[in-house]
Protein backbone atom coordinates (compact mmCIF):
# COMPACT_ATOMS: atom_id res chain seq x y z
CA UNK A 1 0.00 0.00 0.00
CA UNK A 2 1.10 3.11 -1.42
CA UNK A 3 -0.61 5.46 2.47
CA UNK A 4 -1.53 4.23 5.30
CA UNK A 5 -4.86 5.95 4.68
CA UNK A 6 -5.05 2.81 1.95
CA UNK A 7 -5.23 0.38 5.07
CA UNK A 8 -7.24 1.91 6.84
CA UNK A 9 -9.74 1.47 4.47
CA UNK A 10 -9.32 -2.18 3.87
CA UNK A 11 -8.82 -2.54 7.56
CA UNK A 12 -12.72 -0.46 7.52
CA UNK A 13 -14.09 -2.18 5.50
CA UNK A 14 -13.72 -5.57 7.46
CA UNK A 15 -15.19 -4.22 10.55
CA UNK A 16 -18.40 -3.19 8.11
CA UNK A 17 -18.47 -7.01 6.99
CA UNK A 18 -18.78 -7.83 10.49
CA UNK A 19 -21.97 -6.40 10.85
CA UNK A 20 -20.58 -2.66 12.62
CA UNK A 21 -23.47 -0.11 12.55
CA UNK A 22 -20.74 2.35 14.00
CA UNK A 23 -16.84 2.84 13.00
CA UNK A 24 -14.47 4.91 15.16
CA UNK A 25 -11.61 5.68 13.22
CA UNK A 26 -8.86 7.73 15.26
CA UNK A 27 -5.62 9.16 14.50
CA UNK A 28 -3.15 10.54 16.87
CA UNK A 29 -0.13 12.13 16.60
CA UNK A 30 2.40 12.61 19.23
CA UNK A 31 6.08 12.96 17.39
CA UNK A 32 7.24 10.40 16.86
CA UNK A 33 4.95 7.88 17.70
CA UNK A 34 1.32 8.29 15.38
CA UNK A 35 -1.22 5.51 16.46
CA UNK A 36 -4.25 4.56 14.05
CA UNK A 37 -6.92 2.79 15.74
CA UNK A 38 -9.93 1.22 14.15
CA UNK A 39 -12.65 0.33 16.37
CA UNK A 40 -16.05 -1.82 15.41
CA UNK A 41 -18.61 -2.49 16.89
CA UNK A 42 -19.68 -5.72 14.67
CA UNK A 43 -19.73 -9.15 15.38
CA UNK A 44 -16.12 -9.97 17.29
CA UNK A 45 -13.82 -12.85 16.04
CA UNK A 46 -13.19 -16.02 18.39
CA UNK A 47 -10.24 -16.15 20.01
CA UNK A 48 -8.81 -18.90 17.70
CA UNK A 49 -9.38 -16.12 14.29
CA UNK A 50 -7.85 -13.78 16.46
CA UNK A 51 -4.78 -15.95 16.52
CA UNK A 52 -4.91 -16.57 12.59
CA UNK A 53 -5.92 -13.05 11.71
CA UNK A 54 -2.06 -11.64 11.27
CA UNK A 55 -1.20 -14.93 8.92
CA UNK A 56 -1.69 -14.00 5.07
CA UNK A 57 -3.13 -17.41 4.39
CA UNK A 58 -5.64 -17.34 6.51
CA UNK A 59 -8.70 -15.54 5.09
CA UNK A 60 -12.50 -16.17 5.68
CA UNK A 61 -13.37 -15.27 1.62
CA UNK A 62 -14.17 -18.87 -0.48
CA UNK A 63 -12.99 -16.92 -3.91
CA UNK A 64 -9.53 -17.18 -2.83
CA UNK A 65 -6.73 -18.40 -0.49
CA UNK A 66 -4.97 -15.25 0.85
CA UNK A 67 -5.85 -12.47 3.12
CA UNK A 68 -3.19 -9.57 2.70
CA UNK A 69 -5.14 -7.03 4.65
CA UNK A 70 -4.33 -6.97 8.11
CA UNK A 71 -0.59 -9.15 7.59
CA UNK A 72 -0.05 -5.52 5.36
CA UNK A 73 -0.85 -3.32 8.14
CA UNK A 74 1.07 -5.04 10.64
CA UNK A 75 4.04 -5.53 8.16
CA UNK A 76 3.77 -1.32 7.51
CA UNK A 77 3.69 -0.52 11.33
CA UNK A 78 6.66 -3.11 12.55
CA UNK A 79 8.75 -1.95 9.47
CA UNK A 80 9.12 1.60 11.71
CA UNK A 81 9.72 -0.34 15.18
CA UNK A 82 5.81 -0.10 15.86
CA UNK A 83 3.02 -3.13 16.43
CA UNK A 84 0.08 -3.67 15.80
CA UNK A 85 -2.70 -4.83 18.56
CA UNK A 86 -5.71 -6.52 18.04
CA UNK A 87 -8.11 -6.89 20.81
CA UNK A 88 -11.87 -8.29 19.92
CA UNK A 89 -15.18 -9.29 22.38
CA UNK A 90 -17.40 -11.68 20.24
CA UNK A 91 -21.23 -11.61 20.65
CA UNK A 92 -23.25 -11.27 21.82
CA UNK A 93 -21.12 -10.49 25.03
CA UNK A 94 -21.77 -6.82 25.95
CA UNK A 95 -19.18 -4.54 24.05
CA UNK A 96 -18.73 -6.63 21.74
CA UNK A 97 -16.91 -5.91 18.24
CA UNK A 98 -12.53 -5.67 17.15
CA UNK A 99 -10.30 -3.13 17.38
CA UNK A 100 -6.84 -2.69 15.88
CA UNK A 101 -4.55 -0.51 17.35
CA UNK A 102 -0.69 0.42 14.90
CA UNK A 103 1.66 2.05 16.13
CA UNK A 104 4.16 3.64 13.71
CA UNK A 105 7.46 6.10 14.31
CA UNK A 106 6.93 9.08 11.93
CA UNK A 107 11.02 9.37 12.19
CA UNK A 108 11.68 6.29 10.93
CA UNK A 109 12.69 6.10 7.07
CA UNK A 110 9.79 2.84 6.41
CA UNK A 111 7.63 4.56 7.86
CA UNK A 112 4.86 5.24 4.76
CA UNK A 113 3.18 8.88 4.62
CA UNK A 114 -0.51 8.55 5.99
CA UNK A 115 -1.69 9.77 2.65
CA UNK A 116 -5.24 11.62 1.67
CA UNK A 117 -7.34 10.86 4.82
CA UNK A 118 -10.31 12.93 2.85
CA UNK A 119 -10.49 10.51 0.20
CA UNK A 120 -10.44 7.29 2.34
CA UNK A 121 -13.58 8.76 4.48
CA UNK A 122 -15.26 10.48 1.60
CA UNK A 123 -15.31 6.59 -0.21
CA UNK A 124 -16.33 4.57 2.99
CA UNK A 125 -19.18 6.95 3.54
CA UNK A 126 -20.22 6.87 -0.24
CA UNK A 127 -20.49 2.69 0.04
CA UNK A 128 -21.68 2.89 3.00
CA UNK A 129 -24.48 5.29 4.20
CA UNK A 130 -25.81 3.57 6.84
CA UNK A 131 -22.54 3.16 9.02
CA UNK A 132 -21.78 5.73 11.69
CA UNK A 133 -18.31 7.12 11.05
CA UNK A 134 -16.86 8.94 13.27
CA UNK A 135 -13.55 10.35 12.93
CA UNK A 136 -10.70 12.08 15.05
CA UNK A 137 -7.41 12.91 13.82
CA UNK A 138 -5.05 14.73 16.15
CA UNK A 139 -1.68 16.59 15.74
CA UNK A 140 0.22 19.20 17.41
CA UNK A 141 -1.22 22.22 15.31
CA UNK A 142 -4.86 20.90 15.41
CA UNK A 143 -7.58 18.62 14.89
CA UNK A 144 -9.40 16.89 12.21
CA UNK A 145 -13.30 15.89 13.65
CA UNK A 146 -15.92 13.91 11.54
CA UNK A 147 -19.04 12.70 13.05
CA UNK A 148 -21.24 10.91 10.60
CA UNK A 149 -24.04 10.52 13.82
CA UNK A 150 -24.56 14.41 13.96
CA UNK A 151 -24.77 14.75 9.81
CA UNK A 152 -27.47 12.48 10.02
CA UNK A 153 -28.96 13.91 12.55
CA UNK A 154 -28.91 17.14 10.45
CA UNK A 155 -29.89 15.06 7.09
CA UNK A 156 -33.37 13.86 8.50
CA UNK A 157 -34.31 11.28 5.53
CA UNK A 158 -31.81 12.55 3.10
CA UNK A 159 -28.57 9.56 1.80
CA UNK A 160 -25.77 10.71 3.12
CA UNK A 161 -24.32 9.75 0.09
CA UNK A 162 -25.84 11.85 -2.08
CA UNK A 163 -23.68 14.08 -4.71
CA UNK A 164 -23.80 17.17 -3.05
CA UNK A 165 -23.64 15.83 0.34
CA UNK A 166 -20.33 13.76 -0.43
CA UNK A 167 -19.21 17.08 -1.64
CA UNK A 168 -19.75 19.12 1.42
CA UNK A 169 -18.44 16.32 3.39
CA UNK A 170 -15.34 16.64 1.51
CA UNK A 171 -14.61 20.63 1.39
CA UNK A 172 -15.82 20.27 5.45
CA UNK A 173 -12.65 17.85 5.98
CA UNK A 174 -10.75 19.87 3.78
CA UNK A 175 -10.98 22.91 5.52
CA UNK A 176 -10.16 21.32 8.65
CA UNK A 177 -6.90 19.76 7.12
CA UNK A 178 -6.11 23.07 5.67
CA UNK A 179 -6.54 24.78 9.28
CA UNK A 180 -3.70 21.99 10.47
CA UNK A 181 -1.61 23.53 7.51
CA UNK A 182 -1.83 26.98 8.58
CA UNK A 183 -1.11 25.76 12.14
CA UNK A 184 2.58 24.20 10.56
CA UNK A 185 3.58 27.44 8.85
CA UNK A 186 2.92 29.76 11.76
CA UNK B 1 -15.83 27.43 8.15
CA UNK B 2 -18.66 24.87 7.11
CA UNK B 3 -21.21 24.70 9.45
CA UNK B 4 -23.99 21.87 9.87
CA UNK B 5 -26.13 25.03 9.41
CA UNK B 6 -25.00 24.92 5.64
CA UNK B 7 -25.13 21.32 5.64
CA UNK B 8 -29.20 21.96 6.87
CA UNK B 9 -29.39 23.90 3.70
CA UNK B 10 -28.38 21.58 1.13
CA UNK B 11 -30.20 19.11 2.37
CA UNK B 12 -33.25 20.78 1.30
CA UNK B 13 -32.29 21.37 -1.95
CA UNK B 14 -30.96 17.51 -2.34
CA UNK B 15 -34.37 16.86 -1.08
CA UNK B 16 -35.53 18.36 -4.18
CA UNK B 17 -33.49 16.38 -6.30
CA UNK B 18 -34.35 13.68 -5.19
CA UNK B 19 -38.31 13.75 -5.17
CA UNK B 20 -37.55 14.57 -9.59
CA UNK B 21 -35.39 11.48 -10.08
CA UNK B 22 -37.03 8.21 -11.34
CA UNK B 23 -34.43 5.66 -10.30
CA UNK B 24 -36.09 3.06 -12.60
CA UNK B 25 -33.99 0.84 -15.08
CA UNK B 26 -30.93 2.38 -13.71
CA UNK B 27 -27.15 1.41 -14.67
CA UNK B 28 -25.39 0.24 -12.04
CA UNK B 29 -21.37 1.05 -11.80
CA UNK B 30 -19.95 -1.44 -9.33
CA UNK B 31 -16.18 -0.98 -8.30
CA UNK B 32 -14.15 -3.83 -6.19
CA UNK B 33 -13.05 -2.54 -3.37
CA UNK B 34 -11.33 -5.28 -1.13
CA UNK B 35 -7.29 -4.78 -0.38
CA UNK B 36 -6.60 -6.16 -3.88
CA UNK B 37 -8.68 -3.29 -5.05
CA UNK B 38 -7.15 -1.17 -3.15
CA UNK B 39 -3.66 -1.77 -3.21
CA UNK B 40 -3.76 -1.75 -7.05
CA UNK B 41 -5.70 2.28 -7.16
CA UNK B 42 -8.93 1.66 -6.92
CA UNK B 43 -10.16 4.31 -4.53
CA UNK B 44 -9.11 7.22 -7.30
CA UNK B 45 -10.67 4.85 -9.94
CA UNK B 46 -14.20 4.89 -7.21
CA UNK B 47 -13.84 8.96 -7.02
CA UNK B 48 -13.37 9.75 -10.23
CA UNK B 49 -16.22 7.64 -11.48
CA UNK B 50 -18.47 9.26 -8.73
CA UNK B 51 -17.50 12.81 -9.51
CA UNK B 52 -17.59 12.44 -13.35
CA UNK B 53 -21.25 10.82 -13.67
CA UNK B 54 -22.61 13.64 -11.55
CA UNK B 55 -20.42 16.05 -13.56
CA UNK B 56 -21.84 14.53 -16.67
CA UNK B 57 -25.92 14.69 -15.46
CA UNK B 58 -26.46 11.09 -15.35
CA UNK B 59 -26.82 10.92 -11.93
CA UNK B 60 -30.17 10.03 -11.76
CA UNK B 61 -29.50 6.92 -14.45
CA UNK B 62 -26.61 5.30 -13.12
CA UNK B 63 -25.57 4.61 -9.81
CA UNK B 64 -21.72 3.79 -8.44
CA UNK B 65 -21.62 1.26 -5.81
CA UNK B 66 -18.46 -0.47 -4.07
CA UNK B 67 -17.97 -4.48 -3.55
CA UNK B 68 -15.61 -6.81 -2.26
CA UNK B 69 -13.05 -8.96 -3.88
CA UNK B 70 -14.65 -10.47 -7.65
CA UNK B 71 -11.96 -13.11 -7.13
CA UNK B 72 -9.88 -12.09 -10.37
CA UNK B 73 -7.35 -9.88 -8.39
CA UNK B 74 -4.26 -9.21 -11.02
CA UNK B 75 -6.92 -7.58 -12.98
CA UNK B 76 -7.61 -4.72 -10.29
CA UNK B 77 -8.79 -2.36 -10.13
CA UNK B 78 -12.11 -4.26 -11.52
CA UNK B 79 -14.93 -2.61 -12.49
CA UNK B 80 -18.07 -3.95 -13.42
CA UNK B 81 -21.15 -2.01 -15.32
CA UNK B 82 -24.62 -3.58 -15.29
CA UNK B 83 -27.02 -2.75 -18.13
CA UNK B 84 -30.24 -4.58 -17.39
CA UNK B 85 -29.13 -8.19 -18.69
CA UNK B 86 -25.56 -6.94 -20.35
CA UNK B 87 -22.85 -7.12 -17.80
CA UNK B 88 -19.34 -5.38 -19.26
CA UNK B 89 -16.10 -5.95 -17.02
CA UNK B 90 -13.63 -3.44 -17.07
CA UNK B 91 -10.05 -4.07 -16.00
CA UNK B 92 -6.77 -2.71 -14.79
CA UNK B 93 -8.81 0.74 -14.37
CA UNK B 94 -6.98 3.87 -13.48
CA UNK B 95 -8.82 7.26 -13.06
CA UNK B 96 -8.31 8.29 -16.96
CA UNK B 97 -9.71 4.94 -17.96
CA UNK B 98 -12.51 5.88 -15.79
CA UNK B 99 -12.97 9.27 -17.30
CA UNK B 100 -13.67 7.69 -21.07
CA UNK B 101 -15.78 4.96 -19.95
CA UNK B 102 -18.00 7.40 -18.19
CA UNK B 103 -18.26 9.62 -21.47
CA UNK B 104 -18.25 6.78 -23.85
CA UNK B 105 -20.21 3.68 -22.41
CA UNK B 106 -22.07 5.71 -19.80
CA UNK B 107 -23.00 9.01 -21.80
CA UNK B 108 -23.29 7.35 -25.40
CA UNK B 109 -23.57 3.63 -24.62
CA UNK B 110 -20.21 2.54 -26.61
CA UNK B 111 -18.55 -0.30 -24.69
CA UNK B 112 -15.01 0.64 -24.67
CA UNK B 113 -13.36 -2.27 -25.83
CA UNK B 114 -9.95 -2.35 -25.37
CA UNK B 115 -10.23 -1.58 -21.25
CA UNK B 116 -12.42 -4.49 -21.04
CA UNK B 117 -11.11 -8.23 -19.81
CA UNK B 118 -11.84 -9.92 -22.73
CA UNK B 119 -9.08 -6.96 -24.58
CA UNK B 120 -6.35 -7.70 -21.40
CA UNK B 121 -3.52 -9.30 -20.90
CA UNK B 122 -1.90 -10.27 -17.51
Amino acid sequence: MQELSLNILDITMNGIAAGADTMRISIEEAYPAMTISIRDNGCGLSEETLEKLRDPFFTSRTTRKVGMGVPLFEMQAEMTGGNLEISSVEEPAEGHGTTFKALFYMHNINFVPLGDMVSTLITLIQGNPNIDFIYHHHTANGDVDLDMREVRETLGDVPVNEPDILLWLQSFLEEQYEAIKEGERL
Amino acid sequence: MKSLEELARIREQTKAKIALREKEGAVRVVVGMATCGIAAGARPVLSTFVEEVNGSGIGDKVSVEQTGCIGICQYEPVVEIFDGDEKTTYVKMTADKAKRVVAEHLVKGNVVTEYTIGAAKV
